[in-house]
């Protein structure tokens, strides 16, 4: 291992984790809005407290399984997880389904809370502790995944976890400072980069699980980066034209 | 139980949006390991089933939902 494989696992944690954190960051926002900051803030930190139990518990296990399997186990969730955001990343470019709207997002998620606000008032603090905590939860799930699956298979760990924790930060520090979701972030065009990147480290460690000497050592994972664009930039020029054909 | 269900599903649904795109690529997986368990004198050969797999299998799957998109009964996104 070199350390060229430091900064595409930087990378790649950085994108994925901007893009949960805004994702967690618009619920929370939303929950704030129409209950207040007590509910929004206890459900975060509830939520982001499970998540460090659960990788304080986890985390011990990964340095006793076998390097090679640990390889081809992280290398498979992240073919899994890294092509299915390529795929929704391929067929929202080519308009085969909506684009995802963080401001659609808040207005539906206020939209919701205040619908509960009016139907269950004696409740509704405790639902919205809930539906921050769940935010926090799920997206920081995703994002703990995403540093576990580019960090741990080479070693990158604490790269992958700088990653992650720069993108929180700048995205909890921008989306307080602005007091509103990060609607104009190009939310698709980073789970493009973030799918293509993920697939890349996906064939790499599962080739790497399975014995496979790739050529350039750690440099393949470039030229699978490379491969992954080129086939997706097509994916969506190929699927533009269908979808048209198949709407009309 | 419900609860611990549906963190379940979530946590699936990590993995899993489209199950044949899941299948396709654990079928390639399964490929590039018989190849890799099959000729050990040629390990390449097993990562170029991977690499061209999953290659292949993503443009076929995203082709195939750019068609179903808006035909009658066809899933909805």
């Amino acid at each position: 291992m070199t350390s060229m494989s430091a900064l595409p696992a930087l990378t790649a944690a950085f994108l994925g984790s901007l893009v949960e954190a805004a994702e967690a960051l618009t619920i929370l926002l939303a929950v704030a809005t129409v209950r207040g900051w007590r509910p929004a803030g206890l459900g975060a930190f509830a939520g982001l407290a499970t998540l460090a139990l659960i990788v304080v518990g986890v985390g011990p296990f990964l340095d006793r399984i076998p390097l090679h399997l640990l390889q081809l186990g992280i290398g498979v969730m992240l073919l899994l997880f890294g092509m299915r955001w390529l795929r929704k990343a391929i067929l929202r470019a080519a308009g085969v389904i909506r684009l995802h709207d963080e401001a659609a997002a808040f207005a539906s998620e206020t939209a919701g809370l205040h619908e509960q606000a009016r139907k269950l008032q004696p409740r509704l603090d405790w639902l919205a502790t809930v539906a921050s905590f769940k935010a926090v939860l799920l997206e920081g799930l995703e994002v703990v995944f995403i540093v576990i699956a580019v960090g741990a298979g080479g070693q990158f760990l604490v790269a992958a976890s700088i990653g992650a924790l720069l993108a929180c930060v700048l995205v909890m520090v921008v989306g307080f400072a602005l007091h509103r979701p990060l609607a104009r972030l190009p939310e698709n065009a980073l789970k493009f980069a973030v799918g293509v990147l993920l697939s890349a480290f996906g064939v790499f460690w599962t080739g790497e699980g399975l014995g496979v000497p790739w050529p350039g050592q750690d440099l393949a994972i470039l030229g699978f980066c490379g491969l992954f664009l080129v086939m997706a930039a097509a994916a969506v020029a190929l699927a533009r034209p269908r979808a048209v054909e198949a709407v009309s | 139980m419900t609860a611990l269900v549906r963190l379940l599903r979530v946590l699936g649904g990590l993995f899993v949006d489209d199950g044949s795109l899941a299948l396709a690529i654990i079928a390639i997986v399964g490929l590039a390991a018989g190849v890799a368990a099959l000729a050990p004198a040629h390990p390449l050969a097993a990562g170029g089933v991977l690499l061209s797999g999953c290659l292949a299998v993503l443009l076929g799957n995203v082709l195939r939902a750019a068609r179903r998109r808006g035909a009658p009964g066809g899933k909805r996104f």
